[in-house]
C-alpha cells in the first residue's frame, strides 16, 4: 500500500478523468477514507456543512436577486442603443437624484428637435400613459391599461417580435392615426388570443384599430423608461406618440418643472419641463461619435439662440451605461449582498477553524500513515478530498436554503424586485462551485498543517 | 487570574485564536451596521403620518368614457359618501400620505428666488379635509367653505391662504411665529399661512433619495380638484372600516356604473408603502441572528478541540489542586482575551465598513455607540459559547494525569 501511495505522489492526482484504473482506485480509496473520517466526528462534520450551507444559502439568495435585477435587458443591442441627455436647466440646478446635474428626462422642445434631425438609424421619443379599456365582452369590467406612446421605430430598434400583423407606419405617426399594437397578454385578454389585426379596441371610449400583436416580449428592467416599477408592470398597449400628444393624454411618470410650465398641456409642450424619453440606435462607435457632436452643436445653438444661458452640456449613454448611471439595482439589494457575503466570510472562517480542529485532532492517525510511508502529497490529497466533500455537501444544503431564501425574499421585499428571481442552471453551478471552491480555499491551511505533521513526534506521543 | 499560562497556550494555537478573533471582528462589524440600518428603517416606517389611519380609506374612481360631467359626478359621489351611515367625513383629494408618488412643489419667499426655501407635498382639499384626516390644528384656523376654489386643470385659481404642517412652518420661519406670514407656493403671489397642523406626512415613501429629507413638509391648498380621476378620502366611525368600505363601493357603483373603482384602507397603504423596509429589517435580523449562531458554534468547536488537546495538562492541573472553577475560569479568561482583541479590531472594521457604505449605498451614518453595543454582544456571546466546552474541561478527572498517554 505504501508503494502505491508513493506512486500517486509522483503522478499527482491531477484530473480524475485522466487517472489510470489503478489511480482511480486510489482516488476512490481516499474518498472512502475521507468519508469515514467525516463520519467519525459527525458533530464537527455537521457543524461545518451547516456553516457552509447557511453561508452559501444567504449569499446565493442575495446574488440571485442581484443577477436577476442587473441582467442585460437587451443583450444583442445594449451597446448600440443610446439615450441622450441635454442640460436645459442650467448647471447650477440642484443635483436632485443625478450627481452630474443632468436631467434623466427630456423636454418636448428638445425631443421634437431630435426627432426632426433623423441622425440615427432608428429613433423614437416616448412616454407612458394610463387609459381605460372597455372590452367588447359585456361580462368583463372596464380596466386600466399601461399604454406606451411612441414612434414606429420603437419596434425594429428594440427587436420587438410580432405574432400577428406589424407595427404602424411612419405615415400613421405623421397623421396621428388611431392605431395600436397589443402585447400578446392584452390580445389574449381582449380577443382570446385570436388574430385581432384590423379589429377595434376602445381606449378612453375612442376606437383604435389594431395593426399588430406582439409575441412574448419582456425587457427586465424596462430600460427605456425606468420611472414607474421598472421591474414590475409591463406596457400593455402601444400607440403613436403624435396621437397621444394631440389627445393630451395624462403622463404616467413624473413631470419635473423648473419654474415654468404649469398644468396646462399646451403649456407643458412649450415649457422646459422634463417628462419624455428618447432612444436612438447608433450601430457603430463612429455613429455614436457623430451623434455626440450633433447633440453638442444643438445645445450650443440653443445657447446662441438665447434659450440656454450656459455652454452646451450633453451626454449620450448606451443601455448598459444608462442602467448603471440610473442605479437600477436598489441600494437595499446591494446592502443585502454585502451583508450576505460578510456572512459567508464568517461561515468560512468558522468552517476553517472546525476543520483545523478536526484535522489536528487526527494528527495521531496522520502520523501513523506518514510513518508507514504515505507521502505529504498523499496526505494533502486525502485531506483535500475530505474538504471537497464537506464543500459539496454544504453547497447542496446551500442550494436548498437558497430556494427557501428566495421564497422568503419574494414575500418580504416588494414583489417587483424579486418576482423575476429564480434559480436557474447557472445559479446552481455558481452555488456548488462557490461552496466547493471556498471550502477548499478555507481548508488549505488546515490541510497544509496536516501534511506537515511530524510522524516521529506523533508516534512518540502515542 | 494567571494570564501567563493562557498567553503561552495561545501562542501554541496562534492560528485558531486569530481565526476566532477575526471571526468576531467581522461579525461585530456587520452586526453594528445592521443594527444601525434596522433602527433607521424601523423609525422611518413607523413614523405617524398625522392622519387617523385606522379609520380612513381611499376610494379612487375614474369614468370609463370621460364623457360625463366630472364636477357633477364628483359632487354626487362626495355627497353620497358623506351621507353613508358610519361615515364621519369625506373629501376629494389629489393624493394621500404614503401613496408612493404625488404632487411635490417648492416654497419660496420672494418671486425671483433661485433656490427654493423648502420642497413640500402639495395637498388639495376643501373645508372637510382637516376633519376627515383628523389632523390636529395647533395654530390658526381651518378654511371656510367660501375660501375653497375649484381647481380644474389647466385652470389655476388664486387662493387666499394656506394651511401648512408644523415641520414646514419651522423650516421656513425658524424661531418665528409663521402664522400670517406670506409664502409663495405653486403661484406667483405670496399667500399667508392661516393654519398650522401638528403633522401631515407627504406622499413619498423611499427612506433614502431625493425626497426623504422633505417627508414632513406639507401644504394643504384650499382647492377642490376636479379631474378625470378622483381620490376620495373617507373617515369612518371606529371599527366600521370594512363594512363602510363595501357599502361605499356599492353606493358609488349604484350612482354610476360606468367607472373603474378601487378602494384601499390606509392600513393597507402603509403596509404596501413600507414593505421593502420591513423586508430589509426581517432579512437583516435573520442574517444577524444566524451570524451570531455561527460565530458561537465556531467558538464552541475550536474551544472543544483545545480542551481535547489539553486533556492531560488539565488533568495535571487538577491533580495539583486546581479547582473546577479555576479550569472554567481559565477558558473563560482565554475567550475573553480573544474576544476583546476581536472587539477592538471589530469596532475599527465597523466604522470603516459604515463609512464605505455611506459613500456607496446612501447608508446612514452609524452612531459609534452601536459599535460598542456590538462589542458587548460579541463579548457576552463568547462567554456563553465557551461555557459548554469549559464545563467539559472542568469535568476531566485528575486521575487522567497519573495514567499518562
Amino acid at each position: 500500500m505504501a508503494g502505491a501511495e508513493g506512486r500517486i505522489h509522483s503522478a499527482g492526482i491531477g484530473d480524475a478523468g485522466r487517472l489510470s484504473p489503478r489511480h482511480r482506485q486510489m482516488f476512490r480509496y481516499y474518498f472512502r477514507l475521507g468519508l469515514r473520517s467525516l463520519r467519525r466526528n459527525l458533530v464537527l462534520t455537521v457543524l461545518m456543512v451547516a456553516a457552509i450551507g447557511v453561508g452559501i444559502g444567504a449569499c446565493m439568495t442575495a446574488l440571485t436577486v442581484f443577477r436577476a435585477m442587473s441582467g442585460d435587458p437587451i443583450p444583442q443591442k445594449s451597446s448600440q442603443i443610446y439615450t441622450p441627455q441635454i442640460d436645459n436647466w442650467s448647471p447650477e440646478r440642484p443635483p436632485g437624484d443625478s450627481p452630474d446635474h443632468l436631467n434623466a428626462l427630456l423636454s418636448y422642445i428638445d425631443v421634437m428637435a431630435l426627432m426632426q434631425e433623423h441622425g440615427a438609424k432608428h429613433q423614437a421619443a416616448m412616454f407612458a400613459t394610463l387609459l381605460s379599456v372597455r372590452p367588447d365582452d359585456p361580462q368583463q369590467k372596464p380596466f386600466k391599461a399601461n399604454v406606451r406612446t411612441t414612434y414606429t421605430a420603437f419596434f425594429p430598434m428594440f427587436d420587438v417580435p410580432f405574432k400577428y400583423g406589424r407595427p404602424w407606419t411612419a405615415a400613421d405617426d405623421k397623421s396621428r392615426s388611431a392605431v395600436v399594437v397589443l402585447t400578446r397578454e392584452m390580445n389574449d385578454r381582449l380577443f382570446g388570443g385570436q388574430n385581432s389585426v384590423g379589429k377595434i379596441v376602445r381606449l378612453d371610449s375612442e376606437p383604435y384599430t389594431v395593426t399588430g400583436v406582439l409575441d412574448d416580449w419582456q425587457v427586465l428592467p424596462r430600460f427605456y423608461d425606468l420611472q414607474v416599477q421598472p421591474f414590475g408592470r409591463n406596457d400593455d398597449i402601444f400607440m403613436p406618440f403624435t396621437r397621444a400628444i394631440e389627445k393630451q393624454m395624462k403622463v404616467l411618470g413624473s413631470i419635473q418643472c423648473n419654474g415654468d410650465g404649469g398644468t396646462a398641456f399646451e403649456g407643458l409642450l412649450r415649457s422646459e419641463c422634463i417628462w419624455l424619453q428618447f432612444w436612438a440606435e447608433l450601430p457603430t462607435a463612429a455613429d455614436a461619435d457623430k451623434y455626440r457632436a450633433f447633440l453638442n452643436n444643438y445645445a450650443a445653438e440653443q445657447q446662441r439662440l438665447g434659450r440656454f444661458h450656459w455652454p452646451a452640456r450633453t451626454q449620450l449613454r448606451n443601455v448598459t451605461e444608462w442602467l448603471r448611471y440610473r442605479h437600477v439595482v436598489p441600494n437595499e439589494v446591494r446592502i443585502l449582498i454585502l451583508v450576505s457575503f460578510g456572512f459567508l466570510l464568517v461561515c468560512l472562517m468558522n468552517a476553517m477553524g472546525l476543520m483545523l480542529a478536526k484535522i489536528m485532532g487526527r494528527a495521531g492517525d496522520i502520523g501513523v500513515r506518514r510513518a508507514l510511508g504515505a507521502s505529504r502529497a498523499a496526505i494533502f490529497a486525502q485531506c483535500l478530498i475530505e474538504t471537497g466533500v464537506v464543500g459539496l455537501a454544504g453547497g447542496i444544503l446551500g442550494l436548498g436554503l437558497t430556494a427557501l431564501g428566495l421564497l422568503a425574499a419574494r414575500s418580504l421585499l416588494t414583489k417587483n424586485y424579486v418576482a423575476l428571481a429564480h434559480l436557474d442552471l447557472t445559479d446552481t453551478a455558481i452555488a456548488v462551485l462557490l461552496a466547493v471552491g471556498a471550502t477548499i480555499v478555507a481548508g488549505l491551511y488546515p490541510t497544509w498543517r496536516a501534511a506537515h505533521v511530524q510522524p516521529a513526534w506523533q508516534l512518540k506521543a502515542q | 487570574m494567571e494570564l501567563r499560562p493562557i498567553l503561552s497556550a495561545m501562542r501554541r494555537n496562534k492560528f485558531g485564536a486569530l481565526l476566532i478573533a477575526t471571526q468576531m471582528a467581522v461579525t461585530l462589524a456587520f452586526l453594528a451596521n445592521a443594527i444601525t440600518l434596522v433602527e433607521q428603517r424601523a423609525a422611518w416606517s413607523s413614523r405617524p403620518s398625522g392622519i387617523d389611519e385606522k379609520d380612513i380609506f381611499i376610494v379612487t374612481t375614474e369614468s370609463v368614457d370621460h364623457q360625463s360631467d366630472s364636477a357633477a359626478r364628483d359632487a354626487a359621489d362626495v355627497a353620497a359618501l358623506r351621507g353613508l351611515s358610519g361615515v364621519v367625513d369625506a373629501f376629494t383629494t389629489n393624493m394621500y400620505p404614503m401613496q408612493g408618488g404625488g404632487w411635490i412643489d417648492t416654497v419660496t419667499l420672494t418671486p425671483d428666488q433661485k433656490t427654493p426655501t423648502a420642497v413640500t407635498a402639495n395637498y388639495m382639499g376643501d373645508e372637510h379635509a382637516l376633519n376627515t384626516m383628523n389632523l390636529k390644528l395647533i395654530a390658526g384656523r381651518n378654511y371656510s367653505a367660501a375660501e375653497i376654489e375649484t381647481k380644474r386643470p389647466p385652470h389655476d385659481p388664486p387662493y387666499s391662504g394656506l394651511i401648512v404642517s408644523k415641520a414646514l412652518a419651522e423650516k421656513i420661519f425658524p424661531n418665528e411665529n409663521a402664522l400670517g406670514k406670506g409664502i409663495i407656493f405653486d403661484s406667483d403671489k405670496p399667500a399667508p399661512i392661516i393654519g398650522i397642523v401638528e403633522r401631515l406626512q407627504g406622499p413619498m415613501t423611499a427612506a433614502t433619495g431625493l425626497f426623504a429629507p422633505y417627508e414632513e413638509y406639507s401644504v394643504l391648498v384650499p382647492y377642490h380638484l376636479i379631474g378625470e380621476t378622483n381620490n376620495y378620502m373617507v373617515r369612518v366611525q371606529p371599527g366600521q372600516l370594512d363594512a363602510v368600505m363595501k357599502a361605499a363601493e356599492s353606493k358609488l357603483y349604484a350612482l354610476d356604473e360606468n367607472r373603474i373603482l378601487r378602494s384601499k384602507s390606509m392600513r393597507q397603504v402603509r403596509a404596501d408603502a413600507y414593505r421593502g423596509d420591513h423586508g430589509l429589517i426581517v432579512l437583516l435580523t435573520c442574517i444577524c441572528v444566524a451570524l451570531l449562531i455561527v460565530t458561537a458554534f465556531g467558538i464552541i468547536g475550536l474551544t472543544s478541540y483545545w480542551v481535547a488537546q489539553r486533556r492531560q495538562q488539565i488533568g495535571i492541573r487538577r491533580a495539583l489542586g486546581a479547582t473546577r472553577q479555576a479550569i472554567v475560569r481559565y477558558f473563560q479568561t482565554e475567550n475573553f482575551m480573544i474576544a476583546a482583541a476581536g472587539a477592538a479590531i471589530g469596532i475599527g472594521f465597523a466604522i470603516a465598513l459604515n463609512l464605505w457604505m455611506v459613500r456607496s449605498f446612501e447608508m446612514v451614518r452609524m452612531d459609534n455607540s452601536r459599535a460598542i453595543v456590538g462589542a458587548v454582544i460579541i463579548l457576552v456571546l463568547g462567554q456563553f459559547a465557551v461555557l459548554w466546552p469549559a464545563l467539559r474541561a472542568a469535568s476531566i478527572p485528575p486521575a487522567l494525569a497519573t495514567r499518562g498517554g
